[in-house]
């Protein structure tokens, strides 16, 4: 394939005409460093001009061969293709990648982990030249006061798991703040769907303290009928997608939902939640890169708290983290504290903007601790120590650490602070009266929704289910309506 | 878990049908509602006439016409001719049409339309969106598909082979069956996951599963199987205008059955089940591709005396107790010819349903025909022998009628 180097300046005017990169080539430049080569051949749209792959193949030998007088060993001549030492660039499905005779291993781990979005300090204090989204003082209050709201819930329902009035409960200590700055940064209109560690969210939304106790109590006001185990929440009206307790199940759905909001072009996305241990199941990857594919408005959050029940992150996976896999899939991703209610709320609300506007998922890796056990059945201080517990409970607080910020800028006091507290808990005591002294949902319950209209085979069963109770009512509950 | 060679070997019958008739495919599309002019019959050697109008009656095959709704297809409309796999595009477009929230994601649906070509030209009439080519992962792409129905669409979610949904089950039985009963009725998830199953030629054990006995026990869901031209269009329809979720099993060996079906409009029910040949002396319940077996059986059994009544029971949840009880209750004698393993399959369940309900009925034990606990072996010979033969459909209801 050598092509007669006297033709050379015409050929290259030739090239440059034909690729449209009559500034970027000049004789000069083949003198030029490597990379200026590199660069070239990467960025330059080599094929895509020339609509004549015969044309194509020829210009690529053409330049090849006018840069092969550049290097040395006449002996290299007949792999022309394959050997000068910039111009190495190979045509596979997918795409063009250059190769290099040089056989280097990408790194396991990279030399430094990827940083983390914060811009609050420990104490409450703006970080120098950070740049974030300006929240007022209407919407800080409102965040502050929801934050204490489920810290509040979380506190008095576990205690009531714990004297037995309700069968089980899940907190969120540790994690309030990505619970309520993402709800916030989201409208109403957003399609939810969480773990189960984001009631926060649906409080935002509106959800009511009640409500949430009638679920929990299982009560006949329970949204779910009765048909789900407590904190397993979920209310169309809210676009907060009921909880199922499987593991990662929901990441597809999300994905899902994206892909019906852009076909309908509606202005919301779907945002999905998930842990650090959720993003080894196999829907994690298959969702991330369906999003990709899709070019769905879906927003991933990692809830990376360091703990799945009992295993740490260093043995669920051997990356750097979640954030690091977003890339792997072509997923746009950041990393943000997620103790750090202000970094999180603007990392969801630009994540969001992208993700509608653009039609593309976004990965949100937000860095926490998971302060409470895993759940009512769960006994933390068997697998980790209860200083590291303490030290996250009290040093790193996110409730706290935004507090001190709207205090300095005198949004808040401690007298609003007790206030707030203990009516909350007034409201809250109220609601589990209510909810534990409310009428069960009824045995007709059972069998309804199971489908959209009771099949005959099911109406069999509840009949014979009635009778069973009828004959044998001490061995049934006495506060089941009939 | 894309297959090359079953793909193949079910698509190798039909290049030569598709690539004669793929300039005809517009018009068909275009002219759903049109057909009552002129129609176009396809032969089985490929080549495509097209007839004028005239006033003809249904042709008889085999495979009886459905007792009811005999309105629509008895002999006033002509109708056309078409292929199992064209029906069930036929009905899925017609409901494309209908419905702009109706769409189908799968792999390779979009550009291939479909491993069987039951998507055949719809990315192009629909868009890449509403005919989705998905990557290779079934638990996620099912997943999706319940994220979309839950978020107002009406997916359609083809596996490219039932076995391949193996992979889905935990979305299909946590999700899928479930939601709409732990969300309170909140949330309804009104999706069709459909995909040929059953064993095929020679398409190893990965590739012949019967999954419609593991999926049965899953609450929440339907389960339906068609067997001919005409309930596989009906029940695509009525399948999508559901609003529960339903699992529609196709056979990998009946997509190119031939039937002439009507020109208008008609939806199958989904409880229902189909009787293919009245009868005395014996019920015989069957599903798929055993129907023609049956059938087949019974042909000889009619030479040797004996009056079988065979039911195509097409819903394969919920049984259709009702037909199925007045069989039992007219014959008293049942034979159950299945493809499903013996150990947990639908013919169990089945017994068990007949038994419970119709004990007093029966004159002798129910028979049930099924293939063996085993792995379809690959070998042409040893694969016919793990699956139910005329013959021993003879035999039993011989046995069952001494």
């Amino acid at each position: 394939m050598a092509l007669c180097m006297r033709k050379s300046p015409k050929l290259i005017n030739h090239l440059k005409y034909r690729m449209g990169l009559f500034d970027m080539i000049t004789p000069s430049s083949w003198n030029s460093t490597s990379s200026h080569h590199q660069e070239f051949l990467v960025t330059a749209p080599i094929a895509h001009n020339l609509g004549n792959p015969d044309a194509d193949l020829s210009v690529k030998a053409t330049l090849f061969s006018a840069c092969r007088f550049k290097s040395t060993k006449p002996e290299k001549q007949l792999n022309s293709l394959n050997d000068a030492d910039d111009n190495k660039v190979l045509d596979f499905p997918g795409g063009k990648v250059r190769f290099s005779p040089k056989m280097t291993f990408i790194s396991e781990s990279p030399e430094e982990r990827t940083q983390c979005y914060r811009v609050l300090d420990d104490n409450g204090q703006l970080i120098l030249g950070s740049n974030l989204v300006q929240v007022g003082e209407e919407l800080a209050v409102k965040m502050y006061t929801e934050m204490i709201t489920l810290q509040t819930m979380d506190t008095l329902f576990y205690e009531a798991q714990r004297q037995g009035r309700i069968s089980f409960y899940l907190t969120t200590i540790g994690e309030e703040a990505i619970n309520i700055a993402t709800a916030a940064a989201l409208t109403a209109d957003d399609h939810v769907f969480p773990q189960y560690r984001e009631p926060g969210v649906l409080l935002w939304r509106g959800f009511t303290l009640q409500e949430f106790a009638n679920q929990c109590f299982v009560n006949k006001a329970d949204h779910g009928k009765g048909r789900q185990m407590p904190i397993h929440y979920g209310s169309n009206k809210h676009n907060y997608f009921t909880v199922s307790s499987t593991i990662a199940t929901q990441l597809p759905h999300a994905v899902g939902a994206a892909y019906a909001l852009k076909m309908d072009r509606k202005d919301a996305c779907a945002v999905t939640y998930f842990g650090d241990g959720g993003s080894s199941e196999g829907d994690f990857h298959a969702a991330l890169n369906f999003a990709a594919v899709l070019e769905a408005p879906v927003i991933f959050i990692c809830r990376n708290n360091g703990w799945a029940i009992s295993t740490p992150t260093s043995d669920q996976f051997r990356s750097d983290g979640v954030v690091v896999r977003g890339s792997a899939y072509g997923v746009r991703s950041i990393r943000v504290d997620g103790n750090d209610a202000l970094a999180i709320y603007g990392a969801v609300h630009a994540a969001r903007k992208m993700a509608i506007t653009e039609h593309r998922p976004i990965l949100i890796e937000a860095l926490t601790y998971r302060v409470g056990h895993h759940s009512t059945s769960d006994d933390s201080t068997k697998y980790r120590p209860v200083d590291e517990i303490e030290w996250w409970k009290l040093a790193r607080d996110p409730v706290s650490r935004f507090r001190k910020w709207i205090e300095s800028k005198d949004w808040w006091s401690s007298e609003a602070e007790s206030e707030f507290r203990s009516s909350v808990r007034q409201q809250l005591l109220h609601a589990i009266q209510v909810a534990e002294k409310a009428e069960k949902p009824p045995v007709a319950d059972i069998f309804t929704d199971v489908y959209d209209v009771p099949p005959s085979n099911l109406h069999e069963q509840e009949k014979l289910l009635r009778e069973t109770i009828r004959r044998h009512p001490r061995d049934y509950p006495s506060d089941v309506p009939a | 878990m894309a297959t090359i060679v079953g793909a193949a070997t079910a698509l190798s019958a039909s290049k030569s049908f598709n690539s004669r008739k793929l300039h005809l495919r517009s018009r068909r599309s275009l002219s759903v509602s049109e057909r009552k002019g002129s129609f176009l019959v396809v032969r089985s050697d490929g080549s495509v006439v097209h007839k004028a109008h005239r006033a003809q009656k249904l042709i008889a095959n085999a495979v009886a016409t459905k007792a009811d709704s005999s309105a629509a297809s008895t002999a006033s409309k002509p109708g056309h001719e078409l292929l199992l796999f064209e029906a069930l595009r036929e009905g899925l477009e017609e409901e494309m049409d209908r419905d702009p929230t109706v769409c189908v994601m799968g792999e390779d649906v979009g550009h291939y339309g479909g491993s069987y070509k039951v998507t055949k030209g719809l990315a192009t009439k629909y868009g890449d969106l509403r005919v989705l080519d998905t990557p290779i992962a079934e638990n996620s792409f099912t997943g999706m598909g319940i994220g979309a129905a839950m978020t107002g669409l009406r997916p359609i979610v083809e596996g490219m082979n039932m076995g391949f949904l193996l992979l889905a089950f935990n979305q299909i039985s946590n999700n899928c069956g479930m939601l709409h009963y732990t969300s309170g009725g909140q949330f309804k998830i009104p999706i069709v996951i459909r995909g040929p199953g059953g064993v095929g030629r020679q398409l190893g054990a990965e590739h012949s599963q019967r999954l419609e006995s593991y999926f049965q026990s899953i609450p929440g869901i339907q389960m339906v199987a068609c067997s001919t031209p005409y309930n596989a269009k009906g029940l695509m329809k009525a399948a999508i205008r559901s609003e529960n979720p339903v699992i529609l099993f196709e056979h990998v060996l009946l997509y190119n059955l031939k039937e002439r079906i009507p020109d208008e409009e008609y939806v199958c029910s989904l409880e229902e089940a189909e009787m293919v040949r009245p009868g005395e002396h014996v019920t015989i319940l069957t599903y798929s591709r055993m129907r023609y077996h049956v059938m087949q059986a019974a042909k000889t059994l009619v030479n040797k005396g004996y009056d079988p009544e065979v039911i195509d029971i097409r819903s394969l949840k919920p049984f259709d107790l009702h037909t199925i009880g007045n069989s039992v209750k007219k014959t008293h004698r049942v034979l159950i010819v299945e493809e499903c393993m013996r150990t947990g399959g639908i013919g169990a369940s089945l017994t068990a349903a007949i038994t419970e309900n119709f004990n007093d009925y029966l004159d002798a034990p129910i028979i049930c025909l099924s293939s063996q606990d085993v792995p379809t072996p690959y070998a042409g010979t040893l694969e016919e022998w793990t699956v139910v033969q005329p013959a021993q459909i003879v035999t039993a209801v011989e046995q069952l009628c001494q």
